[in-house]
């Protein structure tokens, strides 16, 4: 495993939040809070506009970790490969209207028990500069 | 909440077309999820959910722990183990391992039946 690719940087991904892709998503996943589909219910609860629930976080970043599991350079086997773990903390809620820019690198590269691990993060930020998430991403290849 | 306390369990039964919505919702069309023929040429026992479902499941427990404030979540870390299946109920357990400041970190998991799809999760509320 040619681990010297750590660090490696991918361009900024950005993506605009939809109302309807937050109620979309929220409808998908079971989630009935009001904050997530009704506008009234967000602003009255302090939020800017309908929030995404925290795991849209997935919506709005993998575009940016995308590019770095294809990359050539790292040459991940896709056919063999694993979500192995994940992590997500945030920040600043996500509203419909937001504009969030991702931009991700290679956090580590390692071999452990005959596997290899891809462990990628990114970090997203608002349009007015603010932390939305950073995340964990780590892949094994087995 | 303290410690050594047990959160309210969430319960749900992904039904057939579930992976469906999920891909559709959240842009992940890996046919694993959503093409049974696909998923058993490769070796699977059927087409399985996406990991990530099952964390959304484990945060809406959390959330839910939290009084449904999104704003109180502030990271959850999960490891993918055993694969999720549809049409099968998941039930998200939590205990609190920590409560200090107004920060509490909780121990939590996802399973279906014996089979736990994710393990080993911890989550911080700001409480």
């Amino acid at each position: 495993m040619d681990t010297s690719k750590k660090g490696r940087k991918y361009p900024p991904f950005t993506y605009e939040v939809g109302l309807e892709k937050i109620r979309e998503y929220a409808n998908a996943v079971g989630e009935a809070e009001r904050v997530h589909h009704d506008r009234e219910a967000a602003t009255g609860a302090g939020f800017r506009d309908v929030v995404a629930p925290p795991m849209f976080a997935v919506v709005y970043s993998a575009g940016a970790v995308a590019p770095g599991i294809l990359d050539p350079e790292l040459g991940i086997n896709l056919a063999r490969m694993l979500h192995g773990s994940q992590e997500f903390e945030w920040g600043e809620p996500v509203c419909a209207g937001d504009r969030i820019e991702t931009t991700a690198e290679v956090k580590d590269l390692y071999e452990k028990d005959g596997r290899q691990f891809y462990v990628f993060e990114s970090v997203s930020r608002n349009q007015d500069g603010q932390e939305v998430v950073r995340a964990t991403w780590t892949n094994i290849v087995r | 909440m303290n410690e050594g306390d047990t959160i309210q369990e969430l319960r749900v039964t992904p039904d057939k077309y579930l992976p469906h919505r999920y891909a559709g919702a959240s842009g992940d069309f890996n046919p694993i999820h959503i093409d049974k023929e696909f998923a058993t040429a490769v070796g699977l026992p059927s087409n399985i959910l996406h990991g990530l479902y099952g964390m959304a499941q484990v945060a809406r427990a959390m959330q839910q722990a939290a009084g449904g404030d999104p704003r109180k979540l502030k990271r959850l870390s999960v490891q993918f183990r055993g694969m999720g299946f549809p049409e099968q109920e998941i039930v998200v357990t939590g205990t609190v391992k920590s409560a200090d400041g107004g920060r509490t970190l909780i121990e939590t998991e996802a399973a279906q039946g014996e089979n736990r799809i994710i393990r080993n999760a911890e989550a911080e509320l700001e409480l």
